[in-house]
């Protein structure tokens, strides 16, 4: 039986029941991939990375990740599980490249270091350390798809940070789209992101081809609507309720959450199989979805407040008012 | 002599290559080596000290509990807080939550595959429907991919492998351990699913603060953790540990490879909110003697690490000024000493401190593992020592964590609370699974004036210091057997105990290798 596009998509974002989400997602990719008929090979580079996208891919339910290595794709190597070492693993690279493959999907997890190419540098070939830039250039020539998990290869990241002293950074650190010119490049960001939007991403590529995709080349199916609208907290913001504390009850706008501003469906969707999210532990979202994480101008993660003067002066409770005035006009926020 | 390098090594976290030199079939240099550089450091400078909690999270991917707990801690010092009993005892919580995951990860994912022969499901004729649904995928795969242009892909990403007739042989064996490396799959990620009751979600927690945790600790949330240390427990005790007990029957000479004897432990798991009572106790151990921890010992040294900055500085006045080429150095991993020494962390320095500190639950447990093996405790200074006591360690921390959660006021506050002052300094001090780690800050203007983190890498993986004295994982292969230098799967063994986290190790790079010229094709 084959699922439609349009069905497929239903399923993805978990119209129905917010908690239903594993089992519809389950039905929805294995019904998705009765469709393909050979699995699709992954390369799956690490840059500038902390390994904690593929931590999370770990975390996959449905399907979980040994159906996924052994039913829907075929994954040709990954430096974190990957059985060889040294040259016996490299030698996949090399020969990748040398016999000019083009039936693979390249994953990049980590941002890609611009200002000198020992900053991160990937097996040893002929004797020379190579520089994982010249990984992903080349086989990103021929690669079927081009996918950036997690925000350091989207956008950067954390290691594309600035430093406050001079706005300057110490690597040049890229997400994968700034060094690949021309190259339409999939983006998946998170930090870290989600299993299910990095299994239904690739998922969607290979039975469906590519997502629709918004501004800044995410899946509409997942990151399409912001946190606050997806929030547990919404009814407390319609009702003037804010909380005063992190891990108080009520909306955690007034702190600094940043979910009306981040693309981002997990107070529905929750991490690791329902057990928790974000705004739900009471400690709002980060932004860690946005190209903007972690400096968002120049506010930083823990620091925010652009609602109006107008907006701040309707705060009944003088203490909240105040301390909120005091960070919109540039003060640090005490929790 | 055969120069022989080890780039990348794989199933670890991050970017490390070895390089050895062997002799007659031994090992008689080696130089350790980091391939990735962020400058975490110069970035936290400036920003809000409450971004450094999640900043440094972001250090690691497979122990981001360890670094918000450090920072916590670091912050908590520096604002003058301390977290509640409830606080306290959730931050334990989440931590052992996550040892679990890294220990069971480690053993079975990242290590087991040079040990267990995964090709032996090949051979598999139970009826267990996913061990089938592997050995068919195997066979399909082996049989299909014989096009020269993909052939090294068939079975990926677990072949191919180092060529070596040093795999386990005993089908029986091999197929229980592929049984369990699947099941491991799951325990971990019930695992990281404890980690997100109390931390909101895991990796890169979002719900830890100065103070505590955001998490309150409702009734649901306590059953739900209850319910699932009992699932890890169970998986820990029946397999977990004697799977680890299998493969040392297997390969015992391992309990006298990869040795190195000096020892250092901040303290895992505090007991009381004045931190000075631990599950597993801090303290050093030079020369077979257990001392108290004085963090005044620390000091980093950068003769043969590419610094221009001063050596032998302790981490407050810590300085990462980066020189490349730098005459004689050979690595950007800063080399970390304790009264001049150089120390492992990590679960072995844990236990054996514990061991000799007396406490009660380690030494039977070792004991326990000696008496099999007809062994003495300088058997646990070794490859085979340092995965025993990570199975030792999660069997303890399951049995505990019981514990604490009854120890949970249901529905109090999580945290204290704080004020960021103008001025201040803290030091943080964790125990990451894979050792010691220590954060350091310094607030002016309630900004991050400096920032410096020694992580557990640093300490292990670290190079040559101003004497002369050669890392502990360089001591460790110093002299290992290697016998096909084509396959060193010996060496691949020895540092893979230790369990290495390269993106932790914050100072690494590598800066003045000829590369820029070279074109793959």
């Amino acid at each position: 039986m084959s699922l439609s596009r349009k069905d497929f998509l239903k399923l993805m974002g978990g119209a129905a029941a917010a908690m239903t989400v594993p089992t519809a997602f389950l039905d929805g990719c294995k019904q998705a991939l009765q469709q393909v008929s050979a699995r699709t090979p992954v390369i799956w580079l690490q840059g500038q990375s902390c390994s904690g996208c593929s931590v999370s891919l770990l975390n996959a339910v449905d399907p979980d990740i040994a159906s996924v290595i052994t039913q829907t794709i075929s994954l040709n190597y990954h430096q974190t599980i990957m059985g060889g070492t040294g040259h016996k693993a490299i030698d996949v690279l090399r020969e990748a490249v040398e016999n000019a493959r083009d039936d693979f999907v390249l994953v990049v997890e980590g941002s890609i270091p611009t200002l000198a190419p020992e900053y991160c540098t990937v097996g040893m070939v002929h004797g020379h350390h190579v520089p994982v830039k010249q990984w992903v250039e080349e086989l990103a020539e021929r690669a079927k798809a081009i996918v950036a998990v997690g925000t350091c290869a989207a956008f950067g990241g954390i290691p594309a940070a600035k430093v406050r002293a001079d706005n300057s950074n110490p690597t040049g650190a890229k997400g994968v789209s700034e060094i690949l010119p021309g190259k339409t490049v999939l983006n998946v960001p998170g930090c870290p992101p989600h299993p299910a939007w990095m299994v239904g991403s690739l998922v969607h590529f290979l039975v469906y081809g590519l997502p629709e995709l918004d501004e800044y080349n995410r899946p509409k199916m997942f990151f399409g609507q912001t946190v606050h609208e997806n929030c547990e907290r919404l009814n407390d913001y319609r009702r003037g309720r804010f909380a005063r504390h992190w891990g108080e009850d009520g909306c955690l706008y007034l702190l600094g959450c940043l979910g009306m501003d981040s693309g981002c469906d997990i107070p529905r969707r929750k991490w690791n199989g329902g057990a928790n999210s974000c705004t739900g532990s009471g400690s709002g979202c980060i932004g860690c979805t946005e190209p903007t994480f972690p400096d968002t101008g120049n506010r930083g993660i823990y620091q925010h407040l652009n609602a109006s003067l107008e907006e701040i002066n309707k705060i009944e409770n003088e203490d909240i008012r105040l301390a909120v005035l005091n960070l919109r006009n540039g003060g640090i926020i005490n929790g | 002599m055969a120069k022989v390098y080890l780039d990348p090594i794989t199933r670890i976290e991050g970017h490390l290559s070895i390089e050895v030199d062997v002799q007659g079939g031994r090992v008689v240099d080696a130089k350790s080596k980091g391939d990735m550089f962020r400058g975490w450091e110069k970035i936290l400078k400036g920003r809000n000290p409450v971004d450094a909690n999640q900043i440094t999270q972001r250090i690691c991917g497979v122990c981001p509990v360890s670094h918000g707990l450090a920072s916590s801690r670091c912050l908590d010092a520096a604002f003058k807080i301390r977290p509640n009993d409830n606080g306290r005892i959730l931050r334990n919580l989440v931590l052992g939550a996550n040892f679990l995951q890294s220990h069971i990860l480690h053993f079975y994912h990242l290590a087991a595959l040079d040990f267990v022969d995964i090709t032996a499901i090949l051979n598999y004729t139970g009826g267990d429907d996913k061990l089938e649904g592997v050995k068919a995928w195997a066979k399909n795969e082996l049989d299909t991919k014989k096009d020269p242009k993909i052939r090294l892909t068939a079975v990926s990403p677990f072949l191919p492998r180092y060529d070596s007739d040093q795999y386990i042989k005993d089908t029986d064996l091999n197929i229980a351990a592929i049984s369990h490396y699947l099941e491991a799959l799951d325990m971990r990620m019930v695992a990281h699913e404890m980690v997100a009751l109390f931390g909101g979600r895991a990796p890169h927690l979002i719900g830890l603060v100065p103070g505590g945790v955001t998490q309150v600790p409702t009734r649901d949330k306590i059953r739900q953790f209850r319910r699932r240390i009992k699932v890890v427990e169970k998986f820990v005790n029946d397999k977990y540990l004697p799977d680890v007990l299998a493969v040392a029957d297997a390969f015992r000479p391992y309990f006298r490879l990869g040795t190195f004897r000096n020892m250092l432990s901040y303290g895992l798991f505090e007991l009381n909110n004045e931190y000075t009572q631990f599950m597993m106790p801090s303290g050093s151990l030079i020369n077979g003697t257990v001392e108290a921890l004085d963090t005044n010992n620390i000091k980093e040294q950068v003769r043969y690490a590419r610094y221009s900055s001063g050596s032998n500085l302790h981490p407050l006045q810590g300085q990462t000024e980066p020189q490349p080429g730098k005459g004689g150095a050979y690595t950007w991993l800063k080399a970390p000493r304790y009264k001049d020494q150089p120390m492992e962390v990590g679960p072995l320095a844990r236990v054996a401190i514990s061991y000799l500190s007396n406490v009660e639950p380690v030494k039977r447990e070792v004991d326990a593992v000696l008496g099999r093996f007809n062994a003495d405790i300088n058997a646990v200074f070794s490859t085979l020592g340092r995965h025993a006591a990570r199975a030792i360690e999660c069997k303890l921390i399951c049995n505990d964590m019981k514990d604490w959660l009854d120890q949970l006021e249901v529905g109090g506050s999580p945290r204290t609370f704080y004020e960021i002052p103008d001025r201040g300094e803290g030091e943080g001090l964790a125990e990451a699974p894979r050792g010691a780690l220590g954060h350091w800050i310094v607030v002016e203007d309630k900004k991050i004036a400096n920032y410096q983190c020694v992580v557990p890498t640093t300490w292990f993986c670290g190079p040559t210091d101003d004497r002369g004295v050669k890392g502990p994982v360089e001591q460790a292969l110093m002299g290992a057997p290697v016998a096909d230098v084509e396959n060193p799967i010996e060496v691949a063994r020895i540092v893979r105990s230790f369990d290495p986290c390269i993106a932790c190790a914050v100072h690494v790079v590598e800066g003045d290798r000829d590369i820029a010229s070279f074109r793959i094709v």
